[in-house]
């Protein structure tokens, strides 16, 4: 059997509990034994996409040590798995026992729905949702790590699923990491301009595969009073979409 | 050209507010995108191309010193002088010295990006020269007394009616005084003014998009033929350009053309793509008397010897503009500078100085759009996070950033300590926000909130508290079926 560390990341740890342990389920159903190892906190990129290459390293170095054990490590994010994967080995570049451990990490990280499809060769895992959704692609997933068809696959196999693809579902929602906090306005035309396609599709749902961007089209989809729901696919494809979706509230009166 | 960069945050926020702006840079968007796109699709061979370009180029900087001496001697063996500027204001120097000699008194002028590096017509201004942008866009930018905001289309940001009433106000004195709105009117009325210009123009000055090492050519590229007017017909012929142009043979030029047209406005050539040879020679029927070249370095060397070297690999295209969605939210302007976009964001801070330009390299989210369009395959994101280690190192960004960062880095590196504290915040802000699901105000958030709810957190507890607890009461249950 496998070993999979999950690389929980920041945002599903404090935002999103669901979408981690929707993983698990993923990926022990597609025959997987996952652990969870306690010393993971981020991936580091705050401190790497503001040059603090120190800070970074010593982040990285963490997240190999808590890591290299496994056979795998998996995260429901493409843009933390394209740091580890993309990133982590050239700080080493001047440290070549680092190097070769980042190097080692490196190539046994994946992204969460490229390593089921991809590596796992699972596509199907009986899911059933019955809506109108659209995808969002996000950037560091699609360009570092060529996710793309990947979600599209594990979607066409679920039950009462209908896609309806936005335009320029390729573009960047204006997250960016501190990039929202630090040019607000910029980010605001950004994430408007993606609110408006995701509305545009017709969709009466809105997926995606990293917890940044769908915590900020959410936001501005609540902002401007669409009823547009927002969830992690992951939460999908595990039968646990049954919460109140990303930045909705709990149904006081639908609870048990 | 004055350096505005360190502004770069008001003066996009005064962007966003720009209606007109918006108007325009929609066409940025509808234009350039697709018709790339579809000129791409039809060269199957397109990722091969793109493979060759980078590699000639990065042969050529490998080899920077023997092409460029190489090309100044085929030069002078036609008849040109060649002169070598360290920087834009010893170009200049150089370019009002030929003039005055020449005893100059109207230039005219091809789109030149390394001229608007230097601020080249201010120079020659200065020096009492009439000197005329003869693109239209150029034009139109500097009867506005404005900076180009695309580095192929100048003159995007303005709307039509714009520059009917630029038209309007500057051409009376031409005895032009119909108020035009029509497009093809418009044009019609530079070109007769611009004609004009042509034929009495004393000097001629352009740019390169290649230079010929093994000829002393140039290839010259342009839409409105305005570059070879320019240069054939004054008695003085100039060019300026920047020393990364140089590139071995012929040859090599028709490879990269079938990049530069398709990546720039979709089209699979450019109008008018032109190999010009130097002065007239004995027996020619028209040509320039005297040609002279000026090759700029203005920091290029810099970058070839540091990290932004792949940079030099930049034949301006103005692909990565087009495709950011930074670029296409705020226009050119608000980059404070003559390059805008990404390949302005790395560009500017090498020429003008990162503590003039600390924002650039961090307006951006690193998206990685520009990189992949890019024919030359410059690694932008990679070559702006550069920038963003020398901001660091320098601390030029704002304390409240480094502070926070600071923070955040100290916390991330003691996992146990991390974790309680996201543990007590999740607890706190999920009971703050479980009614509503969300936040639209929350204090230290306001970046955030002023323009998208925070969603609050799913539950009381985090990944880690939950999975914890999941752990050991299946443990405990364990322990009671054994």
């Amino acid at each position: 059997m496998k070993s999979v560390g999950l690389f929980v990341t920041c945002l599903v740890d404090l935002h999103r509990p669901n979408v981690g342990f929707a993983a698990i389920a993923l990926l022990e159903q597609a025959g997987c034994s996952v652990s969870v190892p306690d010393s993971q906190v981020c991936c580091g990129q705050p401190a790497y996409n503001s040059g603090d290459d120190v800070s970074t390293k010593r982040i990285a170095q963490q997240v190999i040590d808590a890591f290299e054990s496994f056979d795998y490590v998996v995260a429901p994010s493409g843009s933390c798995a394209a740091m580890i994967k993309e990133h982590y080995p050239p700080l080493f570049a001047d440290d070549p026992v680092w190097l070769a451990r980042a190097q080692a990490l490196a190539s046994r990280c994946h992204e969460l729905f490229s390593f089921l499809v991809d590596v796992l060769q699972v596509k199907d895992f009986s899911a059933e949702f019955g809506a109108d959704v659209t995808y969002h692609d996000a950037c560091s997933g699609l360009r570092e790590l060529g996710v793309k068809e990947q979600p599209r696959t594990l979607m066409s196999n679920v039950q009462g699923l209908m896609l309806k693809e936005m335009d320029d579902t390729d573009v960047c929602c204006g997250f960016g990491g501190t990039f929202c906090v630090k040019y607000p306005d910029i980010s605001e035309r950004m994430v408007d301009d993606k609110a408006a396609l995701v509305r545009q599709s017709g969709a009466e749902v809105m997926l995606g595969g990293d917890m940044g961007c769908l915590l900020n089209i959410s936001g501005r989809l609540s902002r401007v009073a669409s009823d547009v729901r927002v969830y992690h696919l992951a939460e999908v494809l595990a039968g646990m979409a049954a919460i109140p979706a990303i930045g909705e509230a709990a149904n006081t009166e639908e609870q048990p | 050209m004055k350096v505005q960069s360190l502004n770069f945050k008001a003066r996009s926020t005064e962007a966003l507010l720009d209606d007109d702006l918006k108007a325009a840079l929609s066409n940025v968007k509808q234009g350039f995108i697709g018709k790339r796109a579809e000129a791409v699709r039809l060269v199957p061979e397109w990722e091969q191309i793109r493979a060759e370009a980078r590699d000639l180029k990065n042969h050529v900087l490998d080899n920077l010193d023997h092409y460029l001496v190489a090309y100044e001697a085929a030069v002078q063996a036609r008849g040109g002088q060649v002169h070598w500027a360290s920087t834009s204001a010893e170009a200049n120097d150089v370019i009002v010295d030929i003039c005055k000699q020449a005893g100059a008194k109207t230039v005219t002028k091809g789109k030149s990006m390394v001229g608007e590096e230097a601020n080249l017509n201010g120079a020659l201004e200065a020096a009492g020269l009439e000197a005329m942008e003869t693109d239209l866009g150029e034009y139109i930018i500097q009867l506005a007394k404005e900076a180009p905001s695309h580095i192929i289309a100048p003159a995007i940001h303005k709307t039509r009616q714009q520059v009917s009433d630029l038209f309007h106000e500057h051409h009376a004195q031409y005895g032009l005084h119909e108020r035009l709105v029509d497009r093809s009117a418009l044009v019609n009325e530079a070109r007769t003014i611009l004609r004009e210009k042509f034929r009495c123009a004393d000097v001629g000055i352009t740019g390169a998009n290649f230079l010929i090492a093994e000829t002393g050519q140039h290839v010259l590229v342009t839409n409105e033929g305005n570059g070879d007017l320019t240069s054939s017909l004054p008695r003085v012929q100039i060019v300026i350009v920047g020393i990364e142009k140089v590139i071995p043979t012929l040859e090599d030029a028709s490879c990269l053309l079938r990049l530069l047209a398709r990546s720039a406005t979709g089209q699979h050539f450019s109008n008018y793509t032109s190999l010009m040879s130097g002065p007239a020679q004995p027996g020619d029927l028209d040509g320039p008397e005297a040609f002279h070249v000026v090759l700029v370095d203005n920091h290029r060397t810099e970058m070839l010897a540091g990290e932004l070297r792949e940079m030099l690999r930049c034949f301006r295209c103005g692909a990565c503009l087009n495709h950011c969605p930074v670029y296409g939210a705020v226009g050119g302007h608000a980059y404070g500078w003559v390059y805008p976009g990404p390949m302005g964001s790395v560009v500017t801070p090498a020429m003008v100085g990162i503590e003039n330009a600390p924002d650039l390299p961090h307006a951006c989210t690193l998206n990685g759009r520009c990189a992949e369009v890019c024919p030359m395959s410059i690694p932008l994101p990679r070559l702006l996070r550069e920038h963003r280690r020398a901001t660091f190192e320098r601390s030029l960004q704002s304390a409240s950033a480094r502070y926070g960062l600071g923070l955040w880095a100290w916390l991330a590196a003691r996992p146990r300590l991390y974790h309680w504290a996201t543990r007590w915040g999740v607890a706190v802000l999920s009971r703050l926000g479980a009614r509503r699901g969300r936040f639209s105000r929350l204090p230290l958030a306001g970046a955030w909130t002023q323009s998208r709810d925070l969603p609050s957190p799913q539950g009381r507890t985090t990944f880690m508290q939950e999975y914890r607890q999941r752990q050991s009461d299946a443990n405990a249950q364990g322990g009671q079926g054994s």
